[in-house]
C-alpha cells in the first residue's frame, strides 16, 4: 500500500464518478486466477481431503462419473422439491406466469398487492418467503433491502464515505486487478457497460472494508496474510492484504454489476453488494463443505445430472466435455453474464428466498436437460459448450 | 390480374449486406435501375430525381419505393418544427382539447420539440428568447446535414454573429436551404444513467399517411456517450459529452466494438421500473408513442401520400432527468450500417420485418392493395396507430387517449417484455 501524493488524491476525487476513463497502464496485470483455475484446485484439494473418509464404502453410484468424488450430502430431487416447494408447478412464478399471454388477474395483480403489503410492513421474513415467486420489478430493491437489512442510515453512508477517502488516500496493489477486473468482463457487456464507473467505487471500496473480515468467522477459508517489511513471520507484524481478505478473481466485478440495475445511490450499492457477498457469493470461491459451497454445488450439479440424464452424461464424458467443465464458471459467477439481467434478477430472488445456492447447481443441470437433445450429437468439448 | 407471377426485381443506391441479404433470401432478382423493377430500396438523393417534376418520372402499379416524396416535411429540421407549429395552431383554433395550455402558457399534450428558431430567418425572435433567459445553452444544427455534423453548442449570443439578418458578414452565409440552421434550446438535464447520456432510437414504419397506418419496432436502443455528461461550460464543445451520434462516439478513445455503447429498450425499461417505478415507465413509453403519433399526425395534411411509397423512420429521442421524452429529430434513412454483431442482427430483422409488410407474402407488388397486413407477418413491429381502426371505433377517445389519463377497454397493457399494448387514439 502507498500513500498517494496530495495531488494524486486531489485529482481522483475529481475524477470519483469516472475511473473508467482513467485507468492506469494494465498492460502487465493479469488476473489472478479464473473460475477454470479455481476448479482446478478444488479438484486437487477435495481429491486430497477424500483419503480422510475412508470408510470403506464403494464410490457412491449416484457420482462414480463425476470429477468431484467427495461424499458429501447434497439433496436428490424428493428431497430438493420439498425445499423448493413455492416452485411447483402448480404455484404461480414471476417470469412465467406473468407473460403477455396470460392475464394479470390471474396471478400477477395479487402477487404485486401481497408485496407492496410486505412492504408497507417492513416484514423481513415475509418478504423472505414473498421472493421465492420472484419480485415484481418495481418492488425488487426495496425487498432485496428488506430481507438483507440494509436501511442506508446516516452511519451508513459514512462508512461508505469513509472507505471512499481511504481509496482517495492510499493505493493498493489490489486495485489494478479490480480494474483489470471490471475492463475485461463488465466494460464488455451489453447490459453492465454502462455501469461501468459505479463498478469501480464499490470494488476499491469493499477492497478496502476491514468489516468484510468478519464473515471469516464463518467461512472455511482465511485471508491471505502480509507482513511488515523485515518482519515475515511475526504475528504482530501481520496484515491482512488486501485488507479485506479477499483476493477478486476474473469475474469477480460480475457479482456487483446486475446490482447496478436495482441501486443508483452508491452507498445503498455498496451495502446491498457487501451483504450479498458476506452471505452468498463468498462461499462460490472457497473450499468448504458447506451445503451452499461451491464443492457441494458441483457435486449436487453432477449428482442430477447423472442420476437423471445418464445417457448425456456418459456421452460428454466420452468425447471429453466433462459437463462440470461447462457448467463450473456458470455457478461460480451465480449466472451473472450467462443469463439476461432480468432472469438473473428473478433467479437471485430465489437465492435470497431461500437463503441457499443450491438453485445454481440445479439451473446448470437444467439447462444441461433443455439442451439434451443438441449435446447428445456434439463430438467436441468445444461444440458443447 | 397476373398470368405469370414472376420474381420480385429489386434495385438499390444503398449497397448495405443487412438489405441485400434480405432481397436475396426473398429469391428477387437483382436489376438495373433503367431496367423494369419492382422494388427500389432509394436513396433520399434518388428520391428527390423520381418524384422531381422536370423527370415526370411515372411509376406504375406494380412498383414500390421506400420514401414518400416530401418526406423531408418530417425528416428536414426546419420543416418538421415548422409542421408540429402549425399543428399545434391549427388544433388551438378548432378549440381541440389537445391544444390545451397550461397557466404558463406551455402545451400540456404536445409541448414535445424544444423551443426551436430557423436561422437566420428568425434570428431576431431568437434573440429576444435568448435574453429571457441568457444563462441557457442553445444547439445549433445544419437543418439538411446527419450525423452529427456541423452541430455546436453555444452559450453567447456572440457565438452566432454571422447568423444575425444585418450582420455586415451575413452576405457570405447563403440564404439558401442548404446553409440553413435551426437553433434550439439544449437540453441540458439529459436522464443519464451511469452518469452517461444517451438517446433512443425508434424505428417506425409509416405505409399510409392517410388514413395513417404506422407501426413501431420494439427492438430500439439507447446510445450512450463514451464520456461522462457534464453541463460545464469549459466542456460545451466535447462532441463526446454531448452528441450521441454513433458516427461522432466511434472515434472516442473509450468507444467499444463489442457493445458499441448501445443498450436495448427493454433494459432501459428493466432499469426504469427496478430504480423509479412501473407507473412512470410506464408513462414515458406512453409518452414517447404519442410524440411519435402526433408529429405523424402534424405532417399527414402536407404529405404527398403517394400510394407506391412506405418509409421507415429512425426516430431519434430524449428523455430529460424529469422522465419528460423529447423528439430531437427523425430520420428518412436511418443507418443500415452496423456496429456491433448483434446490430448487424437488429437492422437484419428490422429489414427483413419492414418488408413482410410492405411488400405481402413476397411477391410482385401492386399499390392499390389496401396496406393492411394480416398481424402474423408484422414480426417485431406493433401497431403503434392505424387511423382506420381508431375511427371505427365509433367512440370519441380524444380525452381518454391522452397520456396520463386512464385508457378505455382496449387500450388494456399487454406485458409481453413489460411493454404497453399502444392505444390507438383518434
Amino acid at each position: 500500500a502507498f500513500q498517494r501524493p496530495v495531488n494524486e488524491q486531489k485529482e481522483l476525487l475529481n475524477k470519483w464518478n469516472e475511473m473508467g476513463t482513467d485507468e492506469p497502464d494494465l498492460s502487465l496485470f493479469r488476473p489472478v486466477y479464473a473460475p477454470k483455475d479455481f476448479l482446478e484446485v478444488s479438484l486437487h484439494k477435495t481429491k486430497l481431503i477424500h483419503p480422510n473418509y475412508e470408510n470403506g464404502e464403494q464410490p457412491s453410484f449416484r457420482n462414480h462419473l463425476g470429477l468431484i468424488q467427495v461424499p458429501l450430502k447434497v439433496k436428490d430431487i424428493p428431497e430438493l422439491k420439498e425445499d423448493f416447494s413455492e416452485l411447483g408447478l402448480n404455484i404461480g412464478q414471476l417470469g412465467i406466469d406473468d407473460s403477455a399471454q396470460v392475464p394479470p388477474e390471474f396471478f400477477e395483480n395479487e402477487h404485486v398487492r401481497v408485496g407492496q403489503k410486505v412492504l408497507a410492513e417492513q416484514d423481513s421474513a415475509a418478504a423472505q418467503q414473498y421472493v421465492r415467486q420472484g419480485c415484481p420489478t418495481a418492488l425488487r430493491a426495496d425487498l432485496w433491502a428488506l430481507i438483507l437489512n440494509i436501511s442506508n442510515q446516516p452511519e451508513d453512508i459514512l462508512y461508505y464515505e469513509q472507505l471512499k477517502s481511504n481509496v482517495i488516500q492510499h493505493d493498493l496493489l489490489v486495485d489494478s486487478l479490480i480494474y483489470k477486473d471490471v475492463k475485461l468482463t463488465a466494460s464488455n457487456d451489453d447490459y453492465y457497460f454502462v455501469f461501468e464507473d459505479y463498478l469501480y467505487q464499490v470494488l476499491l471500496c469493499f477492497s478496502r472494508d476491514t468489516s468484510v473480515l468478519e464473515h471469516f468467522t464463518y467461512s472455511s477459508a482465511t485471508p491471505p496474510k502480509s507482513y511488515i517489511q523485515g518482519k515475515l513471520g511475526m504475528e504482530e507484524y501481520a496484515v491482512f492484504y488486501p485488507p479485506n481478505g479477499v483476493i477478486p478473481f476474473h469475474g469477480f466485478s460480475m457479482y456487483v454489476a446486475p446490482l447496478c440495475f436495482l441501486y443508483h445511490e452508491p452507498s445503498k450499492l455498496y451495502q446491498i453488494f457487501r451483504e450479498m457477498y458476506v452471505r452468498f457469493f463468498f462461499r462460490l470461491h472457497s473450499i468448504s463443505s458447506h451445503p451452499s459451497g461451491i464443492v457441494s454445488l458441483c457435486l449436487l450439479f453432477e449428482t442430477l445430472l447423472q442420476t437423471h440424464l445418464p445417457q448425456l452424461f456418459y456421452h460428454l464424458r466420452e468425447i471429453g466435455a466433462q459437463p462440470l467443465r461447462i457448467s463450473f464458471k456458470w455457478m461460480v459467477r451465480a449466472f451473472s453474464g450467462y443469463l439476461a439481467t432480468d432472469q438473473l434478477l428473478l433467479l437471485w430472488d430465489r437465492i435470497l428466498g431461500y437463503n441457499s445456492l443450491e438453485i445454481l447447481a440445479v439451473l446448470a443441470a437444467a439447462v444441461f436437460a433443455f439442451r439434451a437433445v443438441n449435446l447428445m450429437e456434439v463430438t467436441s468439448l468445444a461444440a458443447a459448450e | 390480374f397476373r398470368i405469370m407471377a414472376g420474381k420480385v426485381k429489386w434495385v438499390t443506391d444503398i449497397e448495405k449486406s443487412v438489405l441485400i441479404n434480405n432481397f436475396e433470401k426473398r429469391g428477387w432478382i437483382q436489376v438495373a435501375e433503367n431496367e423494369d423493377w419492382n422494388f427500389y430500396w432509394m436513396s433520399v438523393q434518388t428520391i428527390r430525381n423520381v418524384f422531381s417534376v422536370e423527370t415526370g418520372y411515372r411509376l406504375s402499379d406494380d412498383q414500390i419505393v421506400n420514401h414518400f416524396p416530401n418526406h423531408y416535411e418530417l425528416t428536414r429540421k426546419d420543416l418538421m418544427v415548422k409542421n408540429i407549429k402549425r399543428y399545434r395552431k391549427e388544433l388551438e383554433k378548432e378549440g381541440s382539447p389537445l391544444a390545451e395550455k397550461d397557466e404558463n402558457g406551455k402545451y400540456i399534450y404536445l409541448d414535445f420539440v424544444p423551443v426551436t428558431f430557423m436561422l437566420p430567418a428568425d434570428y431576431n425572435l431568437f434573440v429576444e428568447e435568448f435574453r429571457k433567459n441568457p444563462s441557457s445553452t442553445w444547439i445549433m444544427k445544419p437543418c439538411g446535414k446527419a450525423q452529427g455534423k456541423g452541430i455546436f453548442l453555444i452559450n453567447k449570443l456572440s457565438q452566432i454573429k454571422k447568423w444575425s439578418r444585418d450582420s455586415k458578414t451575413s452576405s457570405f452565409v447563403s440564404q439558401s436551404s442548404k446553409e440553413a440552421y435551426v437553433i434550439s434550446l439544449y437540453i441540458n438535464n439529459p436522464l443519464l444513467i451511469g452518469g452517461k447520456k444517451f438517446d433512443l432510437r425508434l424505428y417506425v414504419l409509416v405505409s399510409t399517411y392517410r388514413p395513417l397506418r404506422c407501426y413501431m419496432y420494439k427492438l430500439g436502443f439507447c446510445r450512450f456517450c463514451t464520456v461522462k455528461y457534464t453541463p460545464s461550460t469549459s466542456e460545451l464543445d466535447n462532441m463526446f459529452v454531448h452528441l450521441t451520434n454513433v458516427a461522432i462516439q466511434k472515434h472516442g478513445d473509450d468507444y467499444n466494438h463489442i457493445h458499441g455503447g448501445k443498450w436495448t429498450v427493454s433494459n432501459l425499461r428493466l432499469y426504469l421500473e427496478s430504480t423509479r417505478g412501473k407507473e412512470v415507465t410506464n408513462k414515458l413509453f406512453d409518452e414517447i408513442h404519442w410524440i411519435i403519433v402526433q408529429s405523424l399526425k402534424a405532417v399527414a395534411p402536407v404529405m404527398n401520400n403517394d400510394k407506391h411509397c412506405f418509409e421507415c423512420y429512425g426516430y431519434d429521442i430524449i428523455i430529460d432527468d424529469k422522465l419528460k421524452p423529447w423528439l430531437i429529430e427523425v430520420n428518412a434513412s436511418p443507418s443500415l450500417t452496423s456496429s456491433t454483431a448483434n446490430d448487424r442482427i437488429l437492422k437484419y430483422n428490422l429489414i427483413n420485418d419492414t418488408l413482410n409488410i410492405a411488400v405481402p407474402n413476397g411477391e410482385i407488388p401492386d399499390c392499390k392493395w389496401n396496406k393492411s397486413p394480416p398481424k402474423e407477418v408484422l414480426g417485431n413491429y406493433e401497431v403503434l396507430y392505424d387511423e382506420e381502426m381508431a375511427q371505427s371505433d365509433g367512440t370519441d377517445r380524444d380525452l381518454r387517449g391522452r397520456p396520463g389519463q386512464p385508457t378505455g377497454v382496449k387500450g388494456g397493457r399487454a406485458r409481453d417484455s413489460g411493454k404497453p399494448v399502444l392505444t390507438t387514439w383518434k
